[in-house]
Parts: structure tokens; C-alpha cells; sequence
């Protein structure tokens, strides 16, 4: 086997802080011509690390110490910075996550392609236009010749990253680093991505080196897989051997901790705390405090490669010995992951919250007077309603408005029509004291967790700010000030931090000091801190790795059958809905286009959008019978939506009646219904409620 | 009495002012997590030594501060005392060699003759020469020959005397240290010599042991030269630049004091409410920027000018009219000056009013008082201090330029900017007098670097993210690693409380 890309033993080191941070640490991999590997792993694994070191792009922090980085043949740390010019771009291109950021505001694409083609190929002024033209005709841009001449900002996410592809490209690279190429795009756009780049591979030849957290694109793109963790790599197999036999506990850990359907009525295994500083020394495996099969020597040990047959190599003291001892324990573990929580919620059909017709419309203002011009209709005539201690999911691309509801259901956007009616009151048009009863029964957790709390104030002033603003308002009187009733309201901190997996003393601390998992938990424990019987949940595992995302969402799992809660879930995981919803909603630009049971809707999905957005979702099982739905375009503005229903211009289906007038709701049982044309208008209700 | 005390519109301020600052300390001391905080002031080094040169000039800004009238020595009629109409400060008495001394007019630093030819009479010849001084080396019987060896014994003596009292306040400071760490003398010494104290001892006595020593050594030469030398009137030049130290701070202090409640409050008002608040309050200060600001204080200084021109009554001293002056030119700055804080703040809330926070104190039904005052404030304090210590060496300078065009502070007044205003002509003669615009240059320079260091060390300090403690860590040279992990031993407990993570 030929190799292009060989690295030895590569050691990179981050100068920053207090003492060196050993972000890659004993690297080694190859990478045959034409092959796609993938580079897998959680956050501050040092995956982005080892790509800069090969692009020899390091931050000025950064240094590699030791190792050895080869393409075909060529020493890339023994070139200069000029020899290194002509490899970046030329022979190795990369891809990286954020398509907005990737690409200058202030040159037109063009501008930007020829930029690279000048620097390798030596091409007339003529050829290099119409190189252009072919790289973007190749990577899918409709219209090339008129939209090379068009600035970034007048494409789409997905379009700019096909603009980055092309980029990447142009000087036909025989490798090229896709680092988290998808992780900021939509399901629907990610699977356009993913094929182009395996359409293009395959024309090209060339080799990819994919860097992903997401093991569903890497069971969709990969060949080769290798499992990093902690600055090293632990695994290393093809797709084939890694997803049927992961073997390093590690890898197991993470397949066991992904949610999905079919672990709906268990907690999801969760890997216990994070990834270790990597400034620290290690004396034995790195993954051993969080490894449930941990051995004696694991702590005083390293662990060297161990083959497993051909190509499945892995890091670990299970499978130093004999066979027979790893396989044993390997089945000890099986047994330990499947720990079922009962779950019994405290589910009843009373309504709590219903939403009828919610209209949010933003104007749009223009000249002098501000005059209006148009409205973006964020979201149109929306109506939902969700009973106490169940989980109604709200999925959808981003920028079909999902948000913008949680936020009208709480008042902190004004919605523009419609009501809102949480248990029999209506809450739109109070004013901001008024709504201050309903406050404690309605909590949101937002997002991002790095931004959902005050950097300044400290854990147990986070805590007791709902608790002053609302409790205050209960008890009528909030000065209250007494050295007992301080003391009781610390112990009611201590209990909500316990409730939420922390331990009491952290509530002295600053946010920085904590992980991005321990601070959606406080988030949570913000929001418990007033008993809310709804909780408006904003993507609330978006930002975190797998590992993390099963503990908070396993927190939330066991917070609603122990309390009762209600979930409005809004996400655009489908395998957190899977996991963990009652009802399901899909929205496209503004509007609910389908709604059901979660059963109902994830096995017999109706409405077109939705069988595209099911179908578009990266799967772990290969599964021969499973069909892409392309959907061509992106999501149009919410300012101008396309006349008749939404979806027409994307749609495979699409009739002209589509193009007329929005569709009514079909009905296919009690509680499932869909917007489309393509089912009999006989069961036509007005809404969905009966 | 042989006085009588004299306090003027600014005295009074500073006076609030340090009672502000008081009552600020006794707050922070009294609340637990606040004085963690504001401890972590002390772990910069450069903060810390810039802070020691700060209490220096703060100290001769206060001692200039406390003003009175001297009893003279007749009495009036009814045989009440009589009090001067001059207006002395403590500062004034203590130096009042330097006060008193007045020459001619210019002479060079430490000369003992004047610096322009004159015809004297010498001998009862007219002679055209360098006059000799009256007071600067009027003790040397032939300065051609003794003056260089006069200044070096003075020299050495006054850098002796540092160095003598910085042993002393050394050993005091250690031995009161080391008690409390319970700790004997001389491995505490060694302690603080290695850099090992939580607080930066070693760069803090470095830095005192600087200040020492030139305040030695100009004390020694200043009983018997002008260091600094003489300006046209003869007037000492350090004596001056001392003077000026109170109206720096003052115009620096006062005007952000005036100004901040209108930056603070509109400026988080308009990004905070946005609206109709935000338009109304975009468009004030846009009015106010787009009018030439030297013009406007030119405008108002006349009229007050006219007023205080008007009312002779009021005013029973020169020294309250150029105070009164002074009070007013810190307002009128102060009301022109807070457009620019003003336009960052409104910038930096409208960014932070959309972050996730805010919006969950919202979902609290928190009130937007609470909001603006434990969310926003404290987010947007870090631009508030940097903006306040870079409008400072922006302040003292346009009191210069508004001196220059005559609508600065009261010219009986002396102040950095009197002085660099006066400096403008003496650069301009042949042979050039250096030395005043050198002083007003090195002080102010001192003042605002060592404002703007302290400023830097605050604002690390208050944000938690920060770590102020640095561990000093060997590169990683393997197989030197036992000894990495022993020095940093002692550090390690000191920053046990901030290390993250249970």
C-alpha cells in the first residue's frame, strides 16, 4: 500500500498559560491516495491541532517539537516557509468549519478562486476565468458565470462552503483536510456537502482527511477511522471493524452514549467527566478516570498498540493479554451499559400550555423615516400545545423560526398576533409586572452555555437572582434579610445544585471555572431554582460533545419524571427527539408542516420536508434500504416565502396547486396531521386540536 | 490662631472624593468575595509598583490641598488677627524654600548662575557675564571650581538618606510580614527575593527604593540649588511641577467624575432601552460632538470669566476666583468629554442586551434597573476604566491647549499645561530653555504611565476570567521534570482557590 500522507510520532505543543499544553502528543498515521479518513473525537482531543500541523498553520502559540510529517515523500517540517507555500493550496487544501468566516466580505468569489490559482498554476487571465467557472460548476453553484462575480455575502452557508470546496480545489490537491466541513450547516445541507465531497473524491482520486465529532458522517464518508482522545490517537480501524466491533472503551463509551430510538426508556451511558488537561504529564492510559473497565496497571501503565486483526489496532491494556480475559470483560461491560431507569412519568393530559395562530413578524424599515417596507414573518401562524410532563420537540432547520417561538412563548419577544395561554391565562399583551406570576412556571435554557451566564457574578448569585425576583414576589416583601432565612436560601442552593449533578461548593465559583457541560447543568439549575412546570429548552446539547450531551440529557430525562416537567424542545438533532420526545413538530419557514406522535411521525413521516429531513440525517447503521432525499436549494427568506405553500421550490413532489395557495391540514390520525397537497383534504380540520 | 483654614470648591470635592473612596474601601473589606476580588489587584507586578509611584503623587496632590490663610504678624484695629490674602497649601509650607527662593530669572538645573548675560557691576566696573545666583550654590565661595564636587557630596548624601530610610521601612515591612506568616526574618527575606509572595514585595521595594532615592537626592540638592531650575520669573521649576500635580489630578478626577453619570447612564440607556430613548439620546450627543468642543468651552470659560469679573464680593482671595475657574473648566470638560465613553457604551449594550444572560434574567422577570445595575454595569465596566485612565493624559493635555488659547485654568494658577504653554516660547530662544518643558513632560509622563499601569492591573483584576496569579514554569526540557513540579509548589497553594473543575 502506497502512502501519501505520513505522520511520525508528531508532537505539538501550545504555549499558553501557565505551562505547555501537549495538544497532540505522539502522533502517528498514513493516508493512502485517494482514501478517506476520518479523524474522530471530542472537543480539545486536539483533532484542529493536528491538521494546523500539517498545514504547518499553527497558532503563534503553538510549536511541534518532535515528529515527522511527509507528503508523498517531501519532509513538510524540513521545508522553508516559502518551500511550504507551494504545498498549501497545491498539494494539501483544507476545508475548515465555519464557511462565513472562511472567506473575505470584500472580494468577490472570483476574486477569491483566482487568488490560489495565481499562486500555483500560470494561467492567462481568459483561463483562469474559465477555471473558475468549471471549479464552481463542479461544486454545484447554479448560474456559475454570472455568481462568480458576486460577493460572499450574497450566498448561502451551504453555497459558501461549496465556494470553500472550490476553493480548496483549484489547485487540485492531492490531499485535502476537511475539518469539521458540515458541523455549522443544516442536516439537509450537510448531506448536499457530504455528497459533492464523495462525488468529487471519487472523480479526483484525491485523498480526504475528515476531522468530525459526528460519528453519523464519519459512518457516511469514511474508509479508515481513527478514534483520537486526549492528544493521541486510541483507535485506529476501518469503517467496517469500527462500527461493528468498536474495541476500545473509549469508542464503546461513545457509541453507548449517542441517543436515538431506541433507547428511549433507559439512561443513555454517560462518560463521566472530560477530556484531561492535556499540560498535565500522564503516567498511564489517559482515558482512565472516565473508562468504566479500568485495570490496575491503567493508572501506572502506557498502553501500546495492540493489533486486533489486519487493520483494527487499538491503545489499550484489555487486549494485552489474553483474548479470553478481554473478551470477558468486554461483556462485563455490555451488561453494566444496560442500567434501565424506570420510567414512569407523571404525565396527565391536562393542557399547559397552548398556543393558537402565534404570528411573530419583524418589520422591515427602510429610508429616512424608517418607513416599513415588508415583514419578516419569523413565524406565521403557529399553533401548538403541550400537556404537563411531556415533551413536545420543535424540529427544523435553522432560521425556520424555531427560536423566535420559545422566546414569543415567553414574552421576550413581543409576538405580533395570536395567543399564548399557559393554563387557562393568556399571556400576550401583559404587561412586563404582570407577567411576573406566570414567570415561575415558565423557564427557558438557551443554547449556548457560554453565554447563558453573567461571567461576573458567581454561581449562587446566579442562582438566587430568579429566586429574589420571583420568590420576592410571592412572599410579597423581599428585604427579608435575616441571617436564618440568608441561611436557608444557601441551603435551597446546596439542594439545586445536588439536584443537578454538582456538588454544593462550586456555587462560590465564577463560570470560567467550569466545563461546557457544568455550566448547562447550572443553567438548569437556574431555571429549576423557581419550580417551573414548562421548560422551553433552545437546543440546550447543541454546543456540547456526545459524551456531554448524554448527561444532560439524562438529567433532563430523570428532572422530568421526578418533577413532572413539561419539555418544549427545540432542536434540530433528530436523535435527541428520537431519544427523548413525546410529540413532534417540524417547522419549515415559519409554519408547523407537520405534527404528530413521535412514533408516528419518525416511522411514517408524511409530509415531503420531513421525509427529506429524516432521510438527510447521517446514520451510524448502514441500513441498503435507506434513500437520500436531495433537496436542492436552501431555505428561502422568511421575508419573501414563496407563494403558496413553503416548500414548493425544493419539493419533488410539487403540483401546481402547490404554487397557489398554502395547503390545509391533513389529518391521518388523532394526533398526527400534515400541510401537503399530496393527501386527501377529506379529514380537513381547522386545527389541530379536536 | 495662627491660621486660619480655607476650604475651596475643589477641596471640597477631593475631600467627597476620599470619602467616596473610603467608604468604598470599607465596603469591599466588609464583603467577603469583593475583597478577593479587589486582593487580586495586589498579585501585578507593574500594577502594584506603578500604585507605589501613584500614592506618591497622590500624596503631594492632597498635601496641596489643605489650604489656609497664615495669620500676619499685625493685628487691625478692634486687635483681631489678620489673615493673608494669600492662600497657602501644607504642600506650600513644607517646601517653602522652594516657594520662597525666587531668582532673577531663567537658570539652568543645579547652576549657580543665571543662564543670559547681564551688565552687573562687579568691582565697580560694569562687567557683562553670567550674574551669580542668589540662592542656587550661593553658598560656594568659587562655583567654577567647587560646583561639580558640591553636587556629587550632596548627591551621595541625599541618596545615603534613601537609602537609609528604604532600610529602615524594608526591615519594618519584612519583620511585620514575616510575623504574620510566622516566618523568621531571613528566609521570609529570601522569600520575597525569589519572587514566592502572593503580593509582589520585591517589585514593590525595588520600585520605593527608586523613589527613595531620588527624593533623597533632590532634597539634599534643594536646600542649595534649584534642581530644576528657574523659569522667566525665577520661580523653581520643581517647585511647580509639584504645584501642578493637584490641578492634574484634579482636572483628571473631577472631570470623569462629572462626566461618567451621563456617559453610564445614557449611553446604557440608549443600548439597553433602544427605541425612542436610544434615538433621543443618539441625536444629543451628535449635536454636542459636531460643535467645535474648544469653542464651546472658550464660550462658556468667558462667561464665567465675565461673571467672576462681575462679582468681585464674592470672591475674599485670588486663589478661590482661580479655583472657582478651575471648577468650572472641570465641568465644561467634563460635559464636552462624555460623548465618546457615551457612544462605546451604547455600542457595547446593545451587544451584550442580546446575549443569553440577559435574556434569561428577562425570563426572571427581573426589573430593568436590576438588569442595567448586575448584568450590564459590570460587563461594561473594563471600557469604563480603560476609557477614564486614556481620557486622563487626554484631559491635562487639552487643559494645556485651552491654555494656550487663554481660556485654560486661571493664569496665577500654575499647571502642566501653564507650564508647557509657557515652554512653547522658551523652545523657541537661542539657547534653548529645556528644562521646564523636560519637568512638566517627566512628571506628567510618570503620572499617567503609572494611572494607566494601576488601571491595567484593576481591570484584570475584576475579571474573573483573568488569572492574576502567574506561575513561573520552566520550558519543558525533558527530564527535568521533578523539578518543574517542585517549584511550583508554593504557588500551588496560593492558587488552589481559583484552580477550576471539582
Amino acid at each position: 500500500m502506497n502512502t501519501l500522507l505520513e505522520i511520525e510520532n508528531l508532537e505539538t505543543v501550545l504555549h499558553t498559560g501557565e505551562s505547555p499544553v501537549r495538544a497532540v502528543d505522539g502522533l502517528t498515521l498514513t493516508i493512502s491516495p485517494g482514501e478517506t479518513f476520518a479523524l474522530l473525537g471530542e472537543s480539545g482531543c486536539g483533532k484542529s491541532m493536528t491538521a494546523l500541523s500539517i498545514m504547518r498553520l499553527l497558532p503563534d502559540a503553538g510549536e511541534i517539537v518532535a515528529g515527522k510529517i511527509s507528503i508523498g515523500g517531501t519532509d513538510l517540517l524540513q521545508l522553508p516557509e516559502t518551500g511550504m507555500r507551494k504545498i498549501r493550496g497545491k498539494r494539501i487544501s483544507m476545508i475548515f468549519q465555519e464557511p462565513m468566516l472562511s472567506l473575505n466580505p470584500v472580494l468577490t468569489i472570483a476574486e477569491q478562486i483566482a487568488e490560489v490559482l495565481q499562486q500555483h498554476l500560470n494561467l492567462s487571465h481568459e483561463a483562469m476565468q474559465a477555471r473558475i467557472r468549471e471549479l464552481l460548476e463542479q461544486v454545484g453553484i447554479p448560474d456559475a458565470p454570472r455568481r462568480m462575480h458576486e460577493y460572499p455575502f450574497q450566498f448561502s452557508g451551504g453555497m459558501k462552503q461549496r465556494v470553500m470546496i472550490a476553493m480548496a480545489l483549484a489547485g487540485e490537491p492531492e490531499l485535502l483536510i476537511a475539518d469539521e466541513p458540515t458541523t455549522a450547516l443544516d442536516v439537509t445541507i450537510q448531506a448536499q456537502v457530504l455528497d459533492l465531497m464523495r462525488h468529487i473524491q471519487q472523480q479526483k482520486g484525491m485523498a480526504i482527511l475528515l476531522i468530525t465529532h459526528d460519528l453519523g458522517v464519519v459512518a457516511e464518508m469514511a474508509q479508515r477511522v481513527a478514534v483520537m482522545y486526549a492528544g493521541e490517537i486510541v483507535e485506529l480501524a476501518t469503517r467496517h471493524d469500527f462500527f461493528h466491533h468498536p474495541r476500545h472503551p473509549y469508542s464503546q463509551q461513545l457509541f453507548a452514549a449517542l441517543p436515538g430510538k431506541q433507547k428511549r426508556n433507559q439512561a443513555l451511558t454517560v462518560i463521566q467527566g472530560n477530556v484531561p488537561s492535556l499540560a498535565q504529564q500522564f503516567s498511564g492510559c489517559r482515558f482512565v478516570d472516565r473508562c468504566n473497565q479500568a485495570l490496575p496497571q491503567c493508572r501506572d501503565t502506557v498502553p501500546q498498540w495492540h493489533s486486533i486483526s489486519g487493520h483494527h489496532q487499538v491503545r489499550c491494556h484489555l487486549y494485552s493479554g489474553n483474548a479470553a480475559q478481554a473478551a470477558a470483560s468486554a461483556n462485563t461491560v455490555a451488561q453494566q451499559t444496560v442500567h434501565v431507569t424506570p420510567s414512569t412519568p407523571l404525565a396527565t393530559d391536562d393542557v399547559l400550555l397552548q398556543v393558537t395562530d402565534l404570528k411573530v413578524h419583524f418589520p422591515i424599515r427602510k429610508g429616512l423615516f424608517k418607513r416599513v417596507v415588508g415583514h419578516v414573518k419569523a413565524v406565521d401562524g403557529v399553533s401548538l400545545k403541550i400537556a404537563a410532563g411531556k415533551t413536545l420537540a420543535l424540529v427544523g432547520e435553522s432560521g425556520c423560526g424555531k427560536t423566535t417561538i420559545g422566546k414569543s412563548i415567553l414574552q421576550l419577544i413581543q409576538p405580533t398576533a395570536g395567543s399564548v395561554r399557559f393554563k387557562e391565562q393568556e399571556l400576550n399583551g401583559l404587561r412586563r409586572s404582570q407577567l411576573r406570576p406566570v414567570r415561575s412556571q415558565l423557564q427557558i435554557i438557551f443554547q449556548d452555555p457560554y453565554a447563558s451566564l453573567n461571567p461576573r457574578m458567581r454561581i449562587i448569585e446566579i442562582l438566587q437572582e430568579g429566586i429574589n425576583a420571583l420568590k420576592a414576589y410571592q412572599t410579597g416583601y423581599p428585604g427579608n434579610d435575616t441571617a436564618a432565612s440568608a441561611q436557608s436560601r444557601e441551603n435551597e442552593i446546596d439542594a439545586l445544585l445536588q439536584r443537578v449533578g454538582l456538588p454544593a461548593e462550586v456555587k462560590w465559583r465564577f463560570p470560567h471555572e467550569f466545563s461546557g457541560g457544568q455550566r448547562q447543568r447550572i443553567a438548569i439549575a437556574r431555571a429549576l431554582a423557581v419550580n417551573p412546570k414548562l421548560l422551553i429548552c433552545d437546543e440546550p446539547t447543541s454546543a456540547l460533545d456526545v459524551s456531554v450531551q448524554a448527561q444532560i440529557l439524562n438529567l433532563l430525562k430523570s428532572l422530568q419524571n421526578n418533577l413532572g416537567l413539561a419539555f418544549l424542545f427545540i432542536t434540530h438533532n433528530i436523535a435527541v427527539v428520537e431519544y427523548l420526545a413525546d410529540e413532534v413538530a417540524v417547522m419549515y419557514l415559519g409554519r408547523i408542516v407537520e405534527h404528530g406522535r413521535i412514533g408516528e411521525v419518525m416511522s411514517n413521516p408524511r409530509h415531503p420536508y420531513t421525509q427529506a429531513l429524516l432521510s438527510s440525517v447521517p446514520h451510524i447503521e448502514a441500513d441498503p434500504a435507506r434513500h437520500i432525499i436531495p433537496l436542492t436549494g436552501d431555505l428561502p427568506s422568511p421575508a419573501a416565502p414563496p407563494a403558496g405553500c413553503h416548500f414548493n421550490p425544493r419539493c419533488a413532489h410539487a403540483m401546481p396547486v402547490c404554487r397557489a395557495a398554502y395547503p390545509p391540514a391533513s389529518s391521518f390520525s388523532a394526533t398526527h396531521s400534515a400541510h401537503c397537497y399530496l393527501y386527501s383534504q377529506e379529514h380537513r380540520t381547522t386545527d389541530y386540536e379536536h | 490662631m495662627s491660621f486660619s483654614p480655607i476650604i475651596l470648591w475643589t477641596d471640597a470635592l477631593i475631600y467627597l472624593f476620599v470619602a467616596i473612596v473610603f467608604f468604598i474601601v470599607w465596603y469591599v473589606r466588609r464583603h467577603e468575595h469583593l475583597l478577593a476580588q479587589w486582593k487580586r489587584v495586589g498579585h501585578s507586578a507593574s500594577g502594584m509598583s506603578a500604585l507605589t509611584i501613584l500614592i506618591f503623587f497622590l500624596a503631594v496632590g492632597l498635601l496641596d490641598t489643605v489650604h489656609f490663610r497664615p495669620a500676619l504678624d499685625h493685628k487691625n484695629n478692634q486687635g483681631e488677627t489678620i489673615y493673608s490674602v494669600e492662600v497657602l497649601s501644607l504642600l506650600d509650607v513644607l517646601v517653602a524654600p522652594l516657594r520662597t527662593q525666587v531668582e532673577k530669572t531663567y537658570s539652568a538645573p543645579l547652576a549657580a548662575h543665571l543662564y543670559a548675560k547681564e551688565t552687573i557691576e562687579l568691582d565697580g566696573k560694569q562687567v557683562r557675564t553670567f550674574a551669580r545666583l542668589q540662592f542656587g550654590g550661593a553658598h560656594l565661595q568659587d562655583p567654577d571650581k567647587e560646583h561639580s564636587a558640591d553636587i556629587t557630596q550632596l548627591a551621595l548624601k541625599g541618596l545615603a538618606c534613601g537609602l537609609l530610610i528604604w532600610s529602615v521601612l524594608c526591615v519594618g515591612l519584612i519583620a511585620r510580614l514575616s510575623r504574620r506568616s510566622r516566618q523568621n526574618f531571613t528566609p521570609y527575606l529570601m522569600v520575597i527575593w525569589r519572587r514566592n509572595t502572593e503580593i509582589p514585595w520585591r517589585a514593590i521595594l525595588i520600585t520605593l527604593l527608586i523613589l527613595l532615592l531620588i527624593i533623597g537626592c533632590i532634597t539634599a540638592l534643594a536646600g542649595h540649588y534649584h534642581v530644576l531650575g528657574t523659569d522667566k520669573v525665577g520661580q523653581d521649576i520643581l517647585y511647580q511641577s509639584l504645584k501642578s500635580i493637584r490641578v492634574a489630578l484634579v482636572i483628571g478626577t473631577l472631570t470623569t467624575l462629572i462626566m461618567l453619570p451621563f456617559a453610564l447612564l445614557l449611553g446604557i440607556m440608549a443600548g439597553y432601552f433602544r427605541g425612542w430613548v436610544d434615538d433621543v439620546i443618539q441625536y444629543i450627543y451628535t449635536t454636542l460632538n459636531s460643535i467645535p468642543s474648544v469653542l464651546l468651552i472658550a464660550a462658556a470659560v468667558l462667561m464665567m470669566q465675565v461673571y467672576i469679573e462681575t462679582h468681585p464680593e464674592l470672591f475674599d482671595t485670588i486663589a478661590s476666583r482661580a479655583d472657582l475657574r478651575l471648577l468650572f473648566l472641570c465641568m465644561i470638560l467634563g460635559i464636552t468629554s462624555w460623548t465618546g465613553l457615551c457612544r462605546l457604551l451604547r455600542g457595547e449594550t446593545l451587544k451584550l442586551r442580546e446575549l443569553e444572560y440577559i435574556q434569561a434574567a428577562h425570563a426572571f422577570g427581573v426589573s430593568h434597573w436590576r438588569v442595567i445595575s448586575r448584568h450590564i454595569l459590570p460587563n461594561v465596566m473594563h471600557i469604563v476604566l480603560i476609557a477614564t485612565v486614556m481620557d486622563f493624559s487626554g484631559l491635562v493635555l487639552a487643559e494645556a491647549v485651552l491654555s494656550y488659547v487663554g481660556v485654560g485654568v486661571d493664569p496665577s494658577m500654575i499647571s502642566f499645561g501653564t507650564m508647557i504653554n509657557a515652554a512653547r516660547l522658551e523652545m523657541a530662544r537661542e539657547p534653548m530653555v529645556w528644562w521646564a518643558l523636560l519637568a512638566a513632560f517627566s512628571f506628567m509622563f510618570t503620572l499617567v504611565l503609572s494611572a494607566n499601569l494601576f488601571a491595567d492591573a484593576v481591570q484584570n483584576a475584576l475579571d474573573p476570567r483573568i488569572r492574576t496569579l502567574r506561575q513561573r514554569t520552566v520550558l519543558p526540557r525533558f527530564g527535568k521534570k521533578d523539578k518543574h513540579v517542585k517549584d511550583n509548589a508554593p504557588e500551588a497553594t496560593a492558587t488552589a482557590k481559583s484552580s477550576p473543575h471539582p
